[in-house]
């Protein structure tokens, strides 16, 4: 059977050429306009400049340095609630479904929702969250405006907005084992903690392994929640690069803007690609 | 026996507090305070209104006159646009590159796969807009989001196209069906769990992306739903019942998808990510 009779390449085209025109050709050229001094119409060649800037300006470095912290605690956040909650949930007890259905509902909320619900509930002088703390003689924290908790405070609802992809992607893995390991376990008298140490959780390493590149991207790349609720500070404390390619756009510094881009993709393409070529080495049954 | 069933019910109790506090609270907090008063509202308590004000609700959809109406049909056009777009493009590459293994589609599934990891480069693609010119249009936004959401449809359906046993297109070619008709006929039929699946997750997607519209879709007459919002968060700074109402409004919606879709959201959520 000719196969290029039947499969015409001509099928593939609409979608490849709306992909390469508006993604992966803006993609490339990102790399030239990243140094230059550019306004949308004249570029001024400069070198590393602007990449010196985000070295040596002190609020364009911490963006750099927050965007790896923001990246590694809501990814690693994720994936461990994640787990636990996805052993709860299989585990048998009632209702299962409707709690799941309700951790996951977040997802599905814009981030400036979700953005606007928080900052409210985490209002320094009569938020809920400091009215509930109060009854403990906890004092009235400043979630967002204090520099030391507001990065802390964004990645926490960072992750309860995202931690329903995680426990889904969880309870399908554990779903995915055979439930002849557990029976054979039970039989030779294993605790349930050893059985999810030592069956759930190597036997759900392709799950795992999802979510880790999941999250990972996507801490990399966030934005909107951060933006919604603090838009980066107070001062620069919970700027990312995210919020700093929006920032120097607006200031009209486009060339810079630019190559925070082009930082944010070469964070994924050095920090992403390797972490998921060693989450997959080795094989299942290690 | 007995301890287990101890152990089952302390469970269910533990996980259901735990959701509801964690999860409920948030959710029913925003809610009564939209019912309050200004006064109340600023309060921030999660006690119930007095007197509930439906009339916030009117006057968040009255405001900015009637920004929001404006805000709801772009969205809704620029969400229905990509979403055809999507299913159209995205259902005949899936097709193709899953049945025809060779080395140009095999470059091709990988370019395109590189959309679900890499960061859009975005003033680079107002460049690129501007010299289409199609900047600040309804079109390009609607390319736009199909542009972004392209790689995570065609990974959904090429993954189901596996589940279509390739018999069906051999007994079509043979019969002389004319590979359109074949892909129409037969094929984009079959695959309708999986458009309804693309369906509704791209729609999710599209509908709250507030960065797309930020950059690519500025001015008055081109806000979204999502714009629309944040541009509240200023101006109703000190009037949390309207604020909150406009959160409400736009979590509806939302609501009622995951009421009836719960199933196929989380399918098309988790598609792929457990085969390793």
């Amino acid at each position: 059977m000719n196969k290029k009779k039947i499969y015409p390449l001509a099928f593939v085209w609409p979608a490849v050429i709306i992909f390469v025109v508006l993604f992966a050709v803006p993609t490339v050229i990102s790399f030239y306009f990243s140094f230059t001094i550019w306004d949308l119409k004249n570029t001024v060649w400069c070198g590393f400049d602007n990449y010196v800037m985000f070295v040596k300006d002190a609020a364009l470095s911490a963006s750099v340095l927050n965007t790896v912290i923001y990246a590694i605690f809501t990814c690693g956040l994720k994936v461990a609630l994640g787990f636990l909650i996805a052993v709860f949930l299989t585990s048998n007890i009632r209702t299962k479904s409707f709690i799941r259905s309700v951790v996951f509902f977040p997802t599905l909320i814009s981030s400036v929702a979700v953005g606007i619900m928080f900052k409210a509930i985490l209002h320094p002088t009569k938020g809920i969250l400091n009215t509930f703390l109060s009854l403990f003689g906890i004092g009235n924290i400043d979630w967002l405006g204090n520099v030391k908790l507001a990065l802390g405070s964004v990645i926490a609802v960072d992750v309860w907005k995202g931690l329903g992809i995680a426990v889904v992607i969880f309870i399908a893995g554990i779903q995915s084992i055979d439930r002849s390991y557990y029976e054979s376990a039970q039989i030779d008298g294993a605790s349930a903690f050893s059985q999810v140490r030592y069956i759930t959780l190597p036997l759900c390493k392709a799950a795992r392994n999802s979510v880790v590149t999941l999250a990972f991207i996507e801490g990399i790349r966030s934005f909107e929640l951060i933006w919604a609720m603090t838009k980066g500070g107070p001062g620069f404390t919970t700027d990312v690069l995210a919020s700093t390619i929006y920032k120097q756009y607006a200031s009209g510094y486009y060339g810079l803007s630019t190559a925070g881009n082009v930082l944010m993709l070469l964070m994924v393409v050095c920090l992403a690609f390797p972490l998921q070529k060693l989450l997959n080495r080795g094989g299942v049954y290690e | 026996m007995s301890k287990k069933k101890i152990q089952k019910i302390a469970g269910t109790i533990l996980g259901l507090a735990g959701a509801v506090i964690l999860f409920g609270i948030p959710f029913y907090f925003i809610l009564v305070n939209s019912f309050k008063d200004r006064k109340g509202a600023n309060q921030l308590t999660i006690s119930l209104p007095e007197i509930f004000h439906f009339e916030n609700y009117l006057e968040v959809i009255q405001n900015n006159n009637y920004q929001l109406i404006l805000a709801f049909k772009n969205s809704i056009l620029i969400t229905l646009g990509t979403v055809i777009v999507l299913i159209l493009t995205g259902s005949m590459a899936g097709y193709v590159l899953q049945r025809r293994k060779d080395r140009i589609t095999g470059f091709l599934s990988k370019l395109v796969l590189l959309g679900l990891m890499i960061p859009t480069a975005i003033l680079p693609t107002v460049w690129v807009l501007q010299k289409i010119g199609i900047y600040k249009t309804m079109f390009s936004m609607i390319m736009l989001e199909a542009a972004l959401n392209i790689s995570f449809t065609i990974m959904l359906y090429q993954n189901f196209m596996e589940t279509i046993p390739v018999e069906l297109e051999e007994a079509g070619f043979i019969d002389g069906a004319s590979t359109v008709k074949m892909f129409r006929r037969i094929i984009f039929p079959l695959l309708k769990p999986v458009s309804a699946t693309v369906i509704i997750i791209n729609a999710v997607s599209v509908f709250n992306d507030f960065t797309t519209p930020l950059y690519f879709f500025p001015g008055k007459q081109n806000a979204t739903v999502q714009q629309t919002l944040y541009n509240y968060i200023g101006q109703f700074a000190s009037s949390y019942h309207l604020l909150f109402a406009d959160v409400i409004v736009i979590v509806i919606p939302m609501l009622i998808l995951f009421l009836f879709f719960n199933q196929r959201i989380v399918e098309g959520m988790t598609a792929g990510s457990v085969k390793g």
